[in-house]
């Protein structure tokens, strides 16, 4: 594991930043959506849309960051994988469109059973599932031929890819719940309290069976887990992961308010570092490393000069609005 | 399903019915983001309570329209790769970061301030929540200079090579951006969204006056819309014709599927202004013409030779009928828009802007036209560029994935039954909106209102300056 620093290495730093940036952050909030089953009364979807209804368009943008850095970048990448998860992507973006327009639909509709509460519902478990099958479509490897998808229809359907898919809507799920236990209050808050400790047990359960699958998919990823001497820089992530968890299970015990969602964060990037250990070099594992797919270099370099002022500038200003938002939500008063 | 059926007519066809449907938000969205951050500054300047019920009025509107943007522009940020997989694999490394830079520029910026624009005007107070409408109609133009650098590339294509690959790379990124038709298009794009903004604004105002013509909300929205289509309309028609000039430099083509000429006419060629174009028999049926116009309008000369399509290769044919018919309804629209304008500064000049129905009634069907127009002028750049994808270099036939047909249609079916559903009910709860007129006190969009309902909100108390 050579870790020479040019720049596909570097462009592969930011894609995985900009991809994990969304993770966590519509990671909560399509959790959110997830989770509204569990709070069939209105007041309470309410409260659940009104805090993220400030963000959410900026939590998903950084979606679509991830998708043009790639087809910049890596447009090999971008050609390949796409048509490889055709139907989970369509599905995804269907499940977008839907949740998407419920955020401001859900107000304005006047039927006592709200459909739009449904579509953000629905959508939410749809992308969540979509985006975790095709993680795990990506993991289990794709064919190429001449810089073409060469697979089949159904590659992307696999038990693996479910496993992945089903993880994927519980981690989020977590996620939501532990945002809500953040911004909400009262009985609305306890109910959120009591999913989390489900959450978390799922979310271990689902990190412990990919775990285990992942390193049966490919003697790649097998050798890279486990033969010396990476064995030194993979151990520590069990490891931790087991720490974060043991705080993790302390602050909901004591009630916190923030840790359990920020420790929620930080189950989520070692799982995503665990990936990043699993995949590097490749980008379409398999198949194609990061310089097989590099753009040309001076595409690379030209947006690179972008992105290296724009980000900090867009993480400031996106840390304003979620400042300016801060707190509690409260169903009648608003934010104080 | 769709067993048979030709896959790169469908993903076109996918292609062609998701960005009409996207494309209409964004033209709405570009001038009504600049119209919010006039009303608002006319507020903060003025003190005048009607400025910021119509700003609040509007915002309600802005926020399900830009919604309906987002989520149908994400489905085209992932359509090139899903259904023109070839074309993102070699246009990618030039066009990629130009929309990258549209999203590290415009959407985030878009996104970012939002929230602030939406719901925190007493969170932030007024000056800084002016400072979040200003930004958001700043991304908006922004995200237009990105999206039609990249889409003026592939008509215009200049400083790029090819490498060993087969991609397209960029030589000179000057050149690649301020590519030869770019200037034109953004500038005409940019006019078409401001005149789109301005006619739904009049239409909606012209509603409410033909009720009531002495309430104060409506008749200053009409008043502003209607001195904007005044003035912007006649300048659209001669950055139109300077378009269509320039169009005619780089893509001479695409000129001809535009007017028709099937035949060259070395002696000055005529303006048809209307017939049916046959593309099996290579001419225009029922022309109805006026002799050596065409001529004068293209090279300022009655006399001037204009090459027709006979000089072209049938395979490099764009699709005649349907580029001619677009330009068409297009052009009508624009003098339509003209028309409503100088109409309405002869009724202001009367001093009848606001009691005369005959005005209010053309208005109010003018509503669409900025939509109608938009969408066919699109239609006419996007299959007068036909066969290509990017303009004599790469063909659209070589562009698509590698999928079978019935992927491809299935796709295209999901996204039509998905979007009827969501626009219909989108479109109804913006024309429910509409058809409230503004109120003294009006409410924006605010968590200080646990429950929003349809139209009215109860008041909230009025922010101190």
């Amino acid at each position: 594991m050579s870790l020479a620093i040019d720049l596909a290495t570097i462009w592969a730093l930011i894609i995985a930043f900009a991809v994990f940036v969304y993770v966590m952050m519509d990671g909560f909030d399509l959790g959110l959506g997830i989770l509204f089953p569990w709070f069939p009364a209105k007041a309470d979807r309410d409260v659940i849309m009104n805090s993220v209804a400030p963000v959410w368009d900026g939590n998903e943008t950084w979606l679509v960051l991830g998708g043009g850095g790639v087809m910049a970048a890596f447009p090999l990448a971008y050609a390949v994988l796409l048509p490889a998860l055709y139907t989970p992507m369509i599905a995804m973006l269907i499940a977008l469109v839907f949740r998407g327009v419920a955020f401001e639909f859900r107000w304005r509709a006047q039927r006592e059973r709200n459909p739009w509460d449904l579509a953000f519902a629905g959508g939410s478990w749809l992308a969540a599932l979509a985006q975790g099958i095709a993680l795990g479509a990506i993991l289990q490897g794709v064919q190429v031929e001449a810089r073409h998808y060469a697979g089949g229809w159904w590659d992307w359907l696999t038990p693996f890819s479910v496993l992945t898919g089903v993880s994927l809507v519980i981690g989020y799920a977590l996620l939501g719940a532990t945002w809500l236990v953040m911004k909400t209050e009262g009985s609305l808050r306890d109910r959120a309290y009591r999913l989390s400790w489900l959450l978390l047990i799922g979310m271990l359960g689902a990190i412990v069976a990919v775990s285990i699958a992942t390193p049966f998919l490919h003697v790649q990823y097998t050798q890279r887990w486990f033969a010396w001497p990476n064995i030194i820089f993979t151990a520590p992530v069990p490891i931790a992961v087991a720490a974060v968890t043991a705080l993790l299970l302390r602050a909901l015990t004591n009630k916190y308010d923030y840790q359990p969602f920020f420790l929620s964060l930080a189950l989520f990037a070692l799982s995503y570092a665990g990936l990043g250990i699993s995949m590097y070099p490749f980008i379409v594992p398999q198949s194609i490393t990061i310089w097989q797919a590099a753009a040309p270099e001076n595409s690379q370099t030209f947006l690179l000069f972008g992105v290296s002022v724009l980000i900090p500038l867009i993480l400031g200003y996106t840390g304003w609005a979620y400042w300016v938002f801060r707190g509690k939500v409260r169903p009648e008063r608003g934010y104080h | 399903m769709f067993e048979g059926w030709d896959a790169v007519a469908l993903a076109r066809a996918q292609f062609a019915f998701t960005m009409s449907f996207h494309i209409v938000f964004p033209a709405f969205s570009i001038g009504l983001a600049s119209y919010l951050a006039v009303l608002e500054a006319r507020w903060l300047l003025t003190g005048r309570e009607v400025f910021l019920n119509l700003f609040n009025y509007w915002l309600k509107i802005f926020a399900v329209a830009f919604g309906m943007g987002v989520v149908s522009g994400i489905v085209m940020a992932y359509q090139f790769g899903t259904n023109w997989s070839v074309f993102a694999d070699k246009t990618g490394p030039v066009i990629g970061p130009l929309m990258a830079y549209e999203v590290l520029t415009a959407f985030f910026l878009e996104a970012g301030f939002l929230g602030v624009m939406l719901f925190g005007l007493k969170l932030v107070g007024p000056r800084l929540h002016f400072l979040a409408t200003l930004m958001v109609a700043i991304g908006t133009l922004i995200s237009a200079f990105w999206i039609l650098s990249s889409n003026s590339w592939m008509q215009t294509p200049t400083g790029y090579a090819v490498n060993a690959d087969g991609q397209f790379v960029a030589a000179d990124w000057l050149e690649v951006i301020f590519n030869p038709s770019f200037p034109y298009r953004l500038v005409h794009m940019v006019l078409a969204a401001y005149l789109t903004t301005a006619l739904v604004v009049g239409a909606v105002g012209a509603f409410h006056l033909l009720r009531d013509p002495h309430i104060a909300g409506p008749r200053v929205m009409f008043s502003m819309a209607m001195w904007m289509a005044a003035l912007v309309a006649p300048i659209q028609i001669l950055a139109g014709d300077q378009h269509g000039l320039n169009t005619l430099e780089h893509q001479p083509v695409k000129i001809m599927g535009m007017e028709g000429h099937y035949q060259s006419h070395p002696d000055g060629a005529p303006l048809i202004l209307f017939g049916l174009p046959d593309q099996q028999e290579g001419k225009v049926k029922y022309a109805l013409e006026i002799p050596k116009m065409g001529s004068l309008i293209l090279k300022h000369s009655p006399n001037a030779p204009m090459p027709g399509l006979d000089t072209v290769p049938r395979e490099n044919w764009p699709p005649v009928p349907v580029t001619f018919w677009s330009f068409r309804i297009m052009v009508g629209m624009g003098f339509l828009m003209f028309g409503l304008g100088l109409f309405s500064l002869w009724c202001r000049w009367r001093g009848t802007l606001f009691a005369s129905r005959l005005l209010h009634v053309f208005a109010v069907l003018m509503g669409p036209a900025g939509f109608i127009a938009v969408l066919a002028g699109w239609i006419t750049t996007e299959t007068g560029r036909q066969p290509f994808t990017v303009y004599n270099l790469l063909r659209t036939a070589e562009s698509a994935s590698p999928l079978a047909a019935p992927a491809v249609g299935s796709s295209l079916l999901a996204f039509v039954i998905v979007y009827f559903v969501v626009y219909a009910a989108g479109v109804t709860y913006l024309l429910r909106l509409m058809a409230q007129p503004p109120h003294p006190g009006e409410a924006g969009p605010s968590h200080e209102v646990p429950i929003r309902t349809a139209g009215i909100t109860p008041a909230i108390e009025g922010v101190t300056q």
